[in-house]
């Protein structure tokens, strides 16, 4: 599977990686190096084998709807690198209207 | 607002508008979706997290029984199919809202599918086919600091958690075709009709004001209803069943004058404005990449279809059924029932009939001089402040003969402005009607020994003239007479 420097460039902005043109190039074919290991799973695996995204055989782990204490304000917010008025401050959202 | 609108009716003899609903809805499940903390609106900020509605890492997340027992039921009274197995998965953005850079989802495997609903709207049934209702959970609630509190001038975003990780079903529709002009109220009537089934389900408060029911309405035009689909804008912030009327005749109107003269509509999201119009938000020429994958924190999600079977015996009378009831225990005609439906006020009304006031009695009220005052201020009929016990309470005055109908407007005045219940309102206004015969005859005389030349008229057999001498002694009453008392007085004097 061949991935392009402009598909991982794509990928840095989903995932708000600033990539250069450089560094696009270098990981381009590494990605395409890691994506042809994982593909070879698929030769083991038969017809008779599902696709799974889980390691364990268990449904329905459920809790029941029971309120439990929440974590103090003070003890939340003081993990925070900027906090107003209770709430966490965080800087000016760019290039999107609400 | 600087949008070029076609006349709605020519937009409409132009072309076909096809609709496309998302609702969301908030469960009101004593905790949140994923962990222990409480489920309630509002409070003091951030006093109602824990690590795991904080993505805290290492935490872990546990599903709420209740939530999917009440997604099952919703999926069940919209007739969807209930996916035997299912899975949540990872809704990839960046955005403060969410701590974990993702929110927790369903994508392909919704909880329910493939279901449909009739609505009833002017005589005509319009089937709304309903593609998923899946199980998500909310986002944090941001308030945008600066000059306007307007995004695109702030300088900073606070952010309050206690929202995020409330569990919330979001429904989608199909496209809806085949609604024409009546558009707007297609989606009115579907979104009411949604609120009064979560209501009856119990699953939900459905309070649009406070977002627990939300709505983003899609619509698209196309030349005919044979043509393939158009493009379409997605309206969010539609926060009440007028603005859903309001907003989606808005694009109607601005969307066929883009396309009447040779433009193109830009697929986006458009926001609302409680003033009346909408203003672009995001482009989406770009499709979002939310790189969805199974949540792997969570095992699957199987209903036994005993379970089904045991949660479908559990649904109430839904709210097409309820509807037909009261309407017949109430005795009115299909148009008044439509009326009280789409007003959203069959509660109200239904309570202060409970209160004892008649259905004809509770109906004038809320659909006349209620819904006036709701209008006026751009506010919901529920959210008047004025409860139906009142409202009965204010009927029964008149009933009693303590007020006329003129001076119960002046009650419902007060007990809107804050000044209690009727009864005080009546007492601290001075409204009770003159009903002693000696003060009605004085100013009835007076009246008459003013106007000789009237007198003179009805004397003389024209009793159209006491109009004018009941108005006068009205006025002399404040209002705060029987008119027809008043006016045998009248006709007794001068017969
Ligand atoms: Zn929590």
């Amino acid at each position: 599977m061949a991935i392009t420097a402009a598909e991982v460039a794509r990928l840095g902005e989903l995932a708000r990686i600033r990539l250069t043109a450089e560094e696009t190039e270098t990981l381009a074919p590494q990605l395409e190096v890691i994506l042809a290991a994982v593909a070879t799973v698929s030769e083991v695996a038969g017809d008779d084998i599902p696709p799974t995204s889980h390691a364990l055989d268990l449904v329905n782990v459920f809790r029941a709807d029971e309120v439990q204490p929440s974590l103090p304000a003070e003890a939340v917010l003081a993990a925070a690198p900027a906090t107003e008025d209770g709430r966490f401050r965080v800087p000016r959202i760019l290039g999107e209207e609400q | 607002m600087t949008d070029r609108l076609l006349d709605y009716d020519e937009a409409l003899a132009t072309f076909d508008p096809v609709l496309g609903l998302e609702v969301h809805v908030e469960l009101n499940t004593a905790s949140k979706m994923f962990c222990g903390c409480a489920n309630v609106f509002g409070g003091e900020p951030n006093t109602r997290t824990c690590p795991v509605c904080l993505g805290l890492p290492g935490s872990l997340p546990v599903v709420n029984a209740k939530a999917i027992e009440s997604a099952i039921r919703v999926g069940l009274a919209l007739n969807c199919t209930i996916a035997p197995w299912c899975r949540f998965a990872r809704k990839n953005y960046f955005y403060p809202d969410m701590t974990k850079d993702f929110q927790t989802s369903q994508y392909d495997e919704p909880i329910a599918y493939d279901g449909w609903v009739d609505l009833e709207l002017d005589g005509e049934t319009y089937r709304i086919e309903i593609e998923r209702a899946h199980m998500e959970e909310d986002a944090g609630k941001l308030t945008h600091a600066g000059a306007s509190g307007r995004i695109g001038d702030a300088e900073y975003s606070l952010v309050d958690y206690n929202r995020a990780g409330t569990p919330l079903i979001e429904i989608v529709t199909r496209p809806i075709t085949g609604t024409g002009a009546k558009a707007p109220q297609v989606a009115k009537a579907y979104v009411a009709f949604l609120r009064e089934l979560m209501l009856s389900l119990g699953v939900s408060d459905v309070r649009m004001e406070q977002g627990s029911l939300r709505c983003d309405a899609n619509i698209s035009l196309r030349p005919s209803s044979t043509s393939p689909l158009g493009l379409r804008t997605e309206t969010k912030n539609v926060n009440s069943l007028r603005s859903i009327e309001a907003a989606l005749a808005y694009e109607i109107r601005r969307q066929a004058a883009v396309l009447s003269s040779g433009g193109r509509v830009t697929q986006e999201t458009r926001h609302w404005h409680e003033e009346g119009y909408t203003t672009p938000g995001r482009s989406k020429e770009q499709a979002e990449d939310y790189r969805y994958f199974p949540e792997p924190d969570l095992v699957p999600v199987a209903p036994s279809a005993a379970w089904v079977e045991e949660l479908r015996a559990t649904l109430p009378e839904l709210p097409g059924i309820r509807a037909a009831r009261l309407q017949a225990e109430w005795g009115f005609t299909d148009a008044e029932l439509q009326d009280v439906v789409n007003a959203g006020a069959l509660d109200l009304i239904e309570a202060t009939v409970a209160a004892g006031a008649t259905p004809a009695a509770a109906r004038k009220w809320w659909l006349t001089e209620l819904a006036r005052r709701a209008n006026e201020a751009g506010i919901e009929l529920a959210e008047l402040a004025i409860t139906p016990a009142q409202v009965a309470a204010v009927q029964a005055l008149v009933d009693a003969g303590t007020v006329n109908d003129k001076l119960a407007r002046q009650v419902i005045d007060g007990v809107l402005a804050g000044e209690g219940e009727p009864a005080a309102v009546v007492a601290s206004r001075g409204l009770v009607v003159v009903s002693d015969d000696g003060a009605l005859s004085a100013a009835v005389d007076a009246v008459i020994a003013a106007n000789p030349d009237v007198a003179a008229k009805i004397r003389d057999g024209k009793l159209q003239a006491a109009g004018a001498l009941i108005g006068a002694v009205m006025k002399d009453l404040r209002g705060q007479a029987d008119a027809a008392r008043v006016r045998e007085l009248i006709l007794e004097r001068l017969a």
